[in-house]
């Protein structure tokens, strides 16, 4: 059908808009059945919340001020939405045309994960009210690394959406308005790019003044940089396993030259290695610089060691090794394997070995666990909604 | 060292940058911060500073005669800015009253992202409800731990001690230092209460461990301990050290509009060079084709 007809085809914007929002597939999926239960408890628990306060339902505390919600939802998640940065890299900056069938699913995946892991953000704000006064004037904390996180994560939010909006606009069929937004994605990218490095490695400077409360096996100075580093191989580990998964379920909404994402697996798989042996490098040299063997031993040193040889140069070798003899499988458990190591980095960092010495530490309630699972369920009821409607995993008829 | 050298001359470059505008210690003051000078060999335990406190500001005000507070070791809270502890030492009970050291270079109102949190021209570092989000980082950062949240309120306020900020604006003194009854506190200007702390260790070398807390402590603290034995025993954080909290953060701060600016220039040379690569191999491959 060409769009012309397409066009005069459809009443009006607003009773096509209409139209779409209703679901177009069967209701009593076993998604639906898990999903609607936990996101109808997570609301009860979040009026709680905003009801009798952040100790309501969390178990945060004077000694433990950021928890589950920061440290997981935010932080790790911002790291694991890193594959949008790298991707439209490598095909807008890099030209290499043959990711250009991943790049939409991959800016929404990021765009949807920034929207709602880091919108989580605003629940566990004490004054969420207050969350625009970074933005608005007279209010400005140059000197605060958050406030530069907060800018470069509103700014790259900004960036996503405009990458993926001409997927939008071709859904409305607005072909003018496609045209422009296309032309603008090379310098979108290019912002876009600048921001992440920022924002992800400004989210490794947030814990810099934390100097005494992280134990010392994960507190450096480079952190910011690890943190940047992680976020690439976190990045590409996400877009295999989401890839690999997407593949399996949404098949049905895919066209030949989206369906084919076996074929990039070993590319992506490259690229994650060679990162994550940089990264796994840097922090041995870290290691050996700051003497750090009298460390080892304890618990902390096998968390450390878990972290960093089970969790990183372990899964780098898989991936080496999936690439060499072809195997898709072994690729695939390497990504399972580096995403685990990033949560548990970022947790380590932000959580677990924050105020190590403390005998009353931190772990979540169930209702902190809840809410993140509903945070996720959300989300991913947005992405099916998006890619069964939008030309995200196949071409918009009409448009090239 | 020679890494953080490294950081330090690229970091130094930055500052040049950024025209290196130099932070409130360095400047040249007419007034200079205030503080307050505690003598621990004085302090009776009577506690009369945490009552006065908590009238003061409207919080909780605790029940000396009955409370037993002393019996085990506590933190300052969102209802209680300053709390008195007492340790066994080998000069037996000593008395340390605990609230917001009110630092030189905070490292809380460096993270505040909404200067919610400021520290004031007098000194005293204070904290605007109608500013903060609630996002909790100053905690974080605090080295002592001092800014508390309100974790069952709907609105959530940060609490800490203010110096009695108001109080001083008044013309006035702390409350807690007007209700001492045994002069361990004293309040004035820094320069002068490390003369007068100097003179006494001076006077009394047997009666005091020759270190005034607060002098050098990360970068330096508005309140200043005096005491009998080695601080550490005393509960007080002596691993610290004494670089200003702001400055673990200065280097990447420096690096943002570098690489903000930088980083494009050089994405968009890349794009070029890629694009131009491309060409070439068109060209040759029509070359062969042809």
């Amino acid at each position: 059908m060409s769009t012309t007809a397409l066009a005069e085809s459809r009443p009006s914007l607003f009773r096509f808009v209409l139209n779409e929002l209703k679901p177009k597939a069967p209701f009593l999926t076993p998604f639906n059945v898990i999903s609607v239960p936990i996101i109808l408890v997570g609301l009860v628990i979040l009026a709680i919340r905003f009801i009798y306060g952040l100790g309501s339902v969390t178990n945060l505390n004077q000694e433990f001020p950021w928890g589950f919600w920061i440290g997981f939802d935010v932080v790790t998640g911002v790291a694991l939405a890193g594959g949008a940065y790298v991707i439209t890299f490598v095909v807008y900056v890099l030209k290499v045309e043959r990711y250009h069938p991943i790049v939409r699913v991959t800016v929404l995946n990021g765009f949807l994960a920034y929207l709602f892991y880091a919108g989580g953000l605003f629940l566990d704000l004490g004054k969420p009210w207050h969350i625009i006064n970074p933005m608005i004037g007279n209010s400005f904390g140059y000197n605060s690394v958050l406030f530069l996180v907060a800018w470069h994560f509103a700014l790259y939010m900004a960036a996503e959406f405009i990458e993926f909006s001409p997927a939008i606009a071709e859904w409305l069929g607005a072909r003018r308005m496609r045209n422009f937004l296309q032309s603008i994605t090379v310098g979108t990218v290019i912002a876009g790019f600048t921001i992440s490095t920022l924002h992800q490695a400004g989210l490794g400077a947030l814990f810099l003044m934390a100097k005494g409360k992280i134990h010392p096996l994960w507190y450096t100075e480079f952190m910011p940089v690890l943190f940047f580093v992680s976020s690439i191989f976190a990045g590409i580990s996400m877009i295999i396993v989401e890839g690999t998964l997407s593949h399996r379920v949404l098949k049905d909404h895919m066209d030949a030259e989206h369906g084919e994402f076996d074929k990039l697996i070993f590319g992506l798989a490259r690229g994650a290695a060679l990162t994550m042996f940089a990264y796994y490098f840097f922090k041995a040299l870290i290691f050996i610089h700051e003497h750090h063997w009298d460390l080892m031993g304890d618990r902390w040193g096998n968390l450390y060691l878990l972290e960093i040889i089970g969790l990183t140069l372990v899964p780098c070798f898989m991936f080496a090794y999936g690439i060499r003899h072809r195997s898709l499988g072994v690729v695939r458990w390497a990504a399972g394997f580096a995403i685990l190591g990033v949560i548990l980095n970022r947790l380590n960092i932000s959580l677990i070995a924050f105020n190590w010495f403390s005998p009353n530490h931190y772990y979540p309630s169930w209702q902190e666990v809840w809410v993140t699972a509903m945070i996720i369920c959300c989300e991913v009821w947005v992405f099916r909604w998006v890619v069964m409607r939008m030309p995200v995993l196949r071409k918009a008829t009409g448009f090239d | 060292m020679d890494r953080r050298c490294f950081l330090k001359t690229s970091g130094a470059i930055g500052a040049t940058l950024a025209c290196g505008g130099a932070s409130a210690a360095e400047a040249p003051a007419s007034k200079e911060f205030v503080g307050v000078l505690v003598d621990t060999t004085r302090c009776i335990g009577c506690r009369a500073c945490e009552v006065a406190c908590g009238q003061a500001n409207g919080m909780l005000v605790p029940d000396v005669e009955k409370d037993a507070a002393l019996e085990k070791e506590r933190t300052t809270s969102e209802k209680q800015w300053t709390v008195v502890n007492r340790y066994k030492t080998e000069k037996g009970d000593v008395f340390v009253k605990k609230q917001c050291m009110h630092c030189w270079q905070p490292a809380c109102t460096a993270a505040c992202l909404t200067n919610a949190m400021f520290k004031t021209r007098e000194g005293p570092v204070i904290w605007n409800a109608d500013k903060c989000m609630g996002c909790r980082y100053c905690m974080i950062s605090c080295p002592y731990n001092i800014p508390k949240f309100e974790y069952n309120e709907w609105n959530p306020d940060i609490q800490k001690c203010t110096l009695c900020y108001g109080r001083l604006q008044e013309g006035k003194r702390p409350a807690c230092v007007e209700a001492c009854p045994a002069d361990a506190l004293m309040f004035g200007q820094k320069r002068d209460l490390m003369e007068i702390a100097r003179v006494r260790i001076y006077n009394h070398p047997r009666q005091y461990v020759r270190q005034i807390y607060g002098e050098q402590e990360v970068g330096g603290t508005g309140w200043l301990y005096l005491a009998s034995v080695p601080f550490d025993q005393l509960g007080f954080p002596t691993h610290l050290g004494t670089t200003p909290y702001p400055e673990y953060t200065k280097e990447f701060l420096y690096s943002v509009p570098i690489l903000d600016f930088g980083l494009p220039t050089l994405l968009v040379g890349l794009k070029l060079l890629v694009d131009q690569a491309g060409r070439h191999k068109h060209e040759d491959d029509d070359g062969e084709v042809s």
